[in-house]
C-alpha cells in the first residue's frame, strides 16, 4: 500500500475512486432516503447496524446511514461552493496584480498578505455569537470565501509576474494578440493544474472549518453536515452510551474524504509540475 | 542597510494587517442582522441571572463602551483602535465579573503557547529526522510506509484526530483522562506530572498531524537536495553520510520550512482552539467558548482579539527572523 | 600512480549502456595529463571511474582501474582497486568540480569548507593556526583573507573557481583530478587559474589529471594528452607532440578547429616551431 502511495498515478487514482465514492454517497444516494433523516423519531431509537438500519440508529430515533448521506451532501456543497468561488476570485484578482502592477498590485498584495494572516476561526466563532449563538450555512461559505481567496490569488500573482517576462508571451505580444487572448491561450495553462490542485485543497479547508466550527455547536441546527452530526452525537451522550458508530461513522467518513481529496489535490500538482518541466 | 529596510517594510505591513484586522473585528458585531447588546443582554437573561433595572443598565453601559456604540461611526471605530492598541483594556469579564478580561488571557495564554509551542516543536523535530532519513533512502520499504502513513495522517483535521484519541484512549480504553484537571501546589512535581499528563493527548492530536506535514515536505525537500552539486561534491569529499545530512542537507531543508511556517501558523492557531475545546483544556481556546456559552462580549471582543494580533504577530516574527537565518539575505 | 587497464564502464543495473569502451592509461607521479574530447566522450565518465565515484548506477564492466598510493610521511603504501578509493578520498585523492553556482554548500562559510573533510595530518595546530595557514594558502591565489568568511553567494565565478581549486589543493594529496575546472570563465581568469594549478602540481609534485574539451587548455599546461573519442582512446603522449604531429583524424580536425590569429592557427603562433 504505502509502496504505491509514493507513486503519484497510483496516489492520484486512489485518490480519484475515494472522492468518487464520497460523490456518489452524497449526492447521489440522499434522494433515495426513504424520509427526511433529520426528523426524530422516525426509526427505532438506540438501534444497533441491521438490515433495515445499516449503521444502526441515533437516541433520537434517527437512521445513522441516510443521516451520514444528507449530512455528506450539505458538507460536499459548501465545500465546492466555497472553492469555486474562491478559486475564481482568486484567479481572477491575482491575474490583475501581476499583469497589471503598479498601485492595483500594491493594494491586492496587502490584502492578500493581511487577509492570510488573520485567523479564520475566531472570526467565525465571534460571528456566530454575535449572530445569535449559530451561524447559517451560507454565512459561514461567505466567510470562507473572504479568507481563502489569497491563496490562489497569492500563487497566481507570482506566475504572472514571471510569465510577463517570458519570451513567447513577449512574441505573442508584439505578434498583436490581444491581452485577453494572452491570457487564456499562454498563462492560464500555467496555471490550471496548480489551480486545480487549490480549488481540491479549499473544498478540504472549507469542509473543515465548518465542521470545526459545527463540532464546538455555534453552526446550523437546521442543517445535517458532518460536524453537526459530530455535535449531536457528543451533545445526546453518544460517547457515554457507547454508541461508537454514531459518532465513528461521521469521523471515518470525515478522515477517508480528507485523505481522498489529499491524495487527488497532491497527486494534480505532481503531475502538472512533472509536465509543466517536460514542456 | 538593506536589512534594515527590509525590516522597517516588514513592521510597516505588520501594524497595516493589525490595524486591518481590527478594523473587521469593529465591523463584524456592526454588520449583524441583531443589536448585539441588546442580544447579549437577552441571552444573560435567559441564562436565569437575575439583575435589577439598576445592574440591567449599568451592564448595557458596560457593552455599549465594549462596542463602542457612543458617538459617531468614526469615533466608535478610532476609539476602538486607540483602547486595543494603546491600553489593551477590554474591561472587566461578565461571566466573572469583575475579573478584568486581561488577567483571565493573561492566565490562559502560557497553557496555548505551551500547548501549541512544545507539540510543533516535538512534531517538527520528529517529522524533520524522518522526513530526512525517509528522503535519503527514498526506495527503502521503511521509507515508503513513513510516507504513506504521513499522507493518511496530515489531511486529518487537528479536532478530528482529538475526538480519535478521546475516543480511543478515554473511552474505550480508559488510560487518559477525558478532560483537563491540574492538581497539586505550584511548582511540584504532582503539579508537572499532573500537566504533562492531562496534556498529552490534546497535544498529541496536534503533534501527529504536523509531523505527518513535516514528513511529507521534508522527504520531498531531501530528494531533491540529495541531487543538488554541493551534496554530491561533499560526498566525493568522503564525508560521512551523517555529516552531509546534518551540515549539508539538513540546514537547507529547514531554510524554506520557516516561511511555510510563517503561513501555516493560523491554521494551527485555529486547529488548538477547537482542540483545547474538547479536551476542556484551560487555554485561550476555551476562554473563547466559555465567553460564547456564557454571553461574556467583554471576554469574546478581548480573546479574539488578542488571537488575532498573537497570530500576525508570530508570523511577523518569523518573517523578520528568516533573514537573519539566510545568508543569502542577509549579505547581500 | 594509477593504472588503467582495458576498462569498461557504463550506465545502468539491468540494461548496459557503455559510455568508456576498453581504455588503458597510465597516471604518472608527478605530471599534469589531459584528457581532451568532445562531451559523451567519455572522458568524465572515465575520470569518475579514475576516482572511485561508482554511485548513480555507474560501474565497471571490465578491466581493472588500480590505484598505488605511498604515503610522503609514513612511507605505507596502498594499493587498491579504485571501487575502493572512497576512504582515500580528500587524503590521497582530491577533486576540483565544475565551479557551477551551486557546488560550495549555501550556507557554509569558505573557512568551515575549506576544512570540512580535510584529513587528520593538514588539521594540525588547532583551528587558529590552521586558519591561518589556509589564509596564507588562498593569498598565493590572490584572494583575500575575508573570503574565509564569505559565504559562496558573495564571491563571484573566477573567486568560486580559485577557492574550489585552492579546497583541492590544500589537501596536499597525491592525486588531483580536475573536472573542466575553468570552463564557465573567460579567459583571463582561466590562463590564471590554470598557472596556478601547475605551479601547486610543482610544488606539491603530485600527479593532476585535467579534464577539459577545450583543447587550447592542455595546450597550455598539460604534459600529455589522452585524446578521446566515441568511448575510446584515439591518440595520447605527450601534448607538444601531440599537437605537433597528430596521427588521428580527430586529432587533426579539433586543432584545425582551433582559433586562428592571423592566418595561423594561434596554438602555431604560441607554440613551439614544431
Amino acid at each position: 500500500m504505502a509502496k504505491f502511495l509514493a507513486d503519484a498515478p497510483f496516489r492520484l487514482y486512489l485518490g480519484v475512486v475515494l472522492v468518487i465514492v464520497f460523490i456518489i454517497f452524497g449526492g447521489i444516494l440522499p434522494w433515495f432516503a426513504p424520509g427526511d433523516p433529520l426528523v426524530w423519531y422516525t426509526a427505532p431509537r438506540n438501534q444497533n447496524p441491521s438490515a433495515a438500519h445499516w449503521l444502526g440508529t441515533t437516541s433520537l430515533g434517527q437512521d445513522v446511514f441516510w443521516l451520514l448521506t444528507y449530512a455528506l451532501r450539505n458538507s460536499l456543497i459548501l465545500g465546492l461552493i466555497v472553492a469555486g468561488f474562491s478559486t475564481v476570485i482568486g484567479v481572477f484578482l491575482g491575474l490583475a496584480a501581476g499583469y497589471a502592477g503598479g498601485w492595483l498590485d500594491r493594494v491586492l498584495s496587502f490584502f492578500m498578505d493581511a487577509l492570510l494572516c488573520i485567523p479564520t476561526l475566531p472570526i467565525l466563532i465571534l460571528m456566530a455569537a454575535l449572530f445569535g449563538g449559530q451561524l447559517a450555512l451560507p454565512i459561514i461559505g461567505f466567510a470562507l470565501v473572504l479568507f481563502n481567496w489569497p491563496y490562489p490569488a497569492r500563487q497566481v500573482r507570482a506566475v504572472a509576474l514571471t510569465m510577463r517576462e517570458r519570451e513567447f508571451v513577449n512574441v505573442a505580444w508584439f505578434s498583436g494578440e490581444s491581452s485577453v487572448r494572452i491570457l487564456v491561450r499562454h498563462i492560464f495553462p500555467y496555471i490550471a493544474g496548480w489551480s486545480a490542485a487549490n480549488f481540491i485543497n479549499t473544498v478540504l479547508v472549507g469542509i473543515s472549518t465548518e465542521s470545526a466550527l459545527a463540532v464546538i455547536g455555534l453552526s446550523s441546527a437546521q442543517q445535517a453536515t458532518l460536524g453537526t452530526m459530530i455535535y449531536w452525537a457528543i451533545n445526546y451522550q453518544a460517547l457515554l452510551g457507547g454508541k461508537y458508530i454514531w459518532i465513528g461513522s461521521p469521523v471515518v467518513a470525515i478522515v477517508l474524504l480528507f485523505i481522498g481529496l489529499f491524495l487527488v489535490s497532491s497527486g494534480v500538482s505532481m503531475r502538472s509540475s512533472a509536465r509543466r518541466m517536460s514542456i | 542597510m538593506n536589512l534594515l529596510r527590509y525590516i522597517a517594510g516588514r513592521l510597516v505591513v505588520y501594524v497595516l494587517v493589525v490595524i486591518f484586522a481590527l478594523t473587521v473585528l469593529f465591523f463584524v458585531p456592526r454588520l449583524g442582522p441583531t443589536d448585539p447588546v441588546e442580544a447579549m443582554l437577552a441571552k444573560v437573561a435567559s441564562q436565569g441571572a437575575y439583575m435589577d433595572a439598576a445592574q440591567v443598565d449599568a451592564l448595557r453601559q458596560s457593552l455599549a463602551d465594549t462596542f463602542g456604540l457612543d458617538g459617531s461611526l468614526w469615533d466608535q471605530y478610532g476609539a476602538f483602535i486607540k483602547r486595543i492598541v494603546l491600553t489593551a483594556d477590554f474591561g472587566p469579564s461578565l461571566s466573572m465579573y469583575p475579573t478584568p478580561v486581561m488577567e483571565l488571557i493573561r492566565n490562559a495564554l502560557p497553557w496555548t503557547f505551551g500547548l501549541l509551542l512544545s507539540s510543533t516543536l516535538i512534531a517538527w523535530v520528529l517529522g524533520n529526522f524522518v522526513g530526512l532519513l525517509s528522503g535519503w533512502k527514498p526506495n527503502s520499504t521503511s521509507s515508503r510506509v513513513m510516507e504513506g502513513i504521513a499522507i493518511c495522517l496530515y489531511p486529518i483535521p487537528y479536532y478530528i484526530l482529538a475526538l480519535l484519541l478521546s475516543i480511543l484512549f478515554s473511552y474505550i480504553w480508559k488510560i487518559f483522562p477525558l478532560t483537563t484537571t491540574i492538581r497539586g501546589a505550584p511548582w511540584s512535581w504532582e503539579l508537572i506530572t499532573s500537566v504533562v499528563w492531562n496534556s498529552f493527548l490534546p497535544a498529541m492530536s496536534i503533534v501527529i498531524v504536523v509531523f505527518g506535514w513535516w514528513v511529507i515536505s521534508v522527504k520531498a525537500q531531501t530528494t531533491a537536495l540529495k541531487e543538488e552539486e554541493f551534496v554530491r561534491y561533499a560526498r566525493l569529499k568522503g564525508l560521512s553520510d551523517g555529516r552531509i545530512l546534518s551540515r549539508y542537507v539538513l540546514p537547507n531543508a529547514i531554510l524554506p520550512q520557516i516561511t511555510f511556517l510563517a503561513l501555516q501558523i493560523g491554521l494551527m492557531f485555529n486547529g488548538s482552539l477547537i482542540t483545547e475545546i474538547l479536551f476542556d483544556y484551560p487555554g485561550l481556546g476555551l476562554l473563547i467558548y466559555t465567553a460564547v456559552l456564557q454571553g461574556d462580549f467583554n471576554l469574546l471582543m478581548g480573546t479574539i482579539s488578542l488571537s488575532v494580533i498573537a497570530v500576525a504577530t508570530a508570523t511577523m516574527i518569523i518573517d523578520l527572523i528568516y533573514p537573519l537565518l539566510d545568508p543569502r539575505i542577509r549579505h547581500r | 600512480m594509477i593504472t588503467v587497464d582495458k576498462v569498461t564502464v557504463g550506465y545502468g543495473t539491468t540494461g548496459f549502456i557503455k559510455a568508456v569502451d576498453e581504455v588503458s592509461l597510465t597516471i604518472n607521479d608527478n605530471e599534469i595529463l589531459g584528457i581532451a574530447g568532445e562531451s559523451g566522450s567519455g572522458k568524465s565518465t572515465l575520470m569518475r571511474a579514475v576516482y572511485g565515484d561508482f554511485s548513480t548506477g555507474l560501474r565497471i564492466q571490465s578491466g581493472t582501474v588500480t590505484g598505488r598510493f605511498e604515503d610522503a610521511r609514513t612511507g605505507k603504501v596502498i594499493e587498491a582497486p579504485s571501487s575502493q578509493f572512497a576512504p582515500l578520498w580528500w587524503d590521497q585523492l582530491s577533486y576540483i568540480p565544475q565551479g557551477s553556482m551551486s557546488v560550495l554548500n549555501p550556507l557554509m562559510k569558505i573557512e568551515a569548507q575549506v576544512v570540512d573533510g580535510l584529513p587528520a595530518r593538514e588539521r594540525q595546530g588547532g583551528s587558529r593556526a590552521l586558519r591561518q595557514r589556509i589564509a596564507e594558502f588562498l593569498a598565493g591565489f590572490g584572494l583575500e583573507e575575508t573570503v574565509l568568511d564569505a559565504y559562496p553567494h558573495q564571491l563571484s565565478g573566477g573567486m568560486r573557481q580559485r577557492v574550489l581549486v585552492a579546497i583541492a589543493a590544500f589537501v596536499n594529496p597525491r592525486l588531483i583530478l580536475a573536472d573542466e575546472p575553468t570552463t564557465a570563465l573567460d579567459v583571463v581568469v582561466q590562463k590564471k587559474i590554470l598557472l596556478m594549478m601547475v605551479e601547486i602540481q610543482r610544488r606539491q609534485r603530485n600527479s593532476l589529471v585535467l579534464v577539459s574539451h577545450d583543447l587550447g587548455v592542455h595546450y597550455q599546461i598539460t604534459d600529455r594528452l589522452v585524446i578521446m573519442y566515441q568511448g575510446r582512446i584515439v591518440e595520447q603522449g605527450p601534448t607538444a607532440e601531440v599537437f605537433a604531429n597528430p596521427q588521428h583524424d580527430y586529432t587533426k580536425n579539433l586543432i584545425a578547429s582551433l582559433p586562428r590569429l592571423h592566418g595561423k592557427r594561434a596554438v602555431e603562433v604560441v607554440g613551439a616551431p614544431a
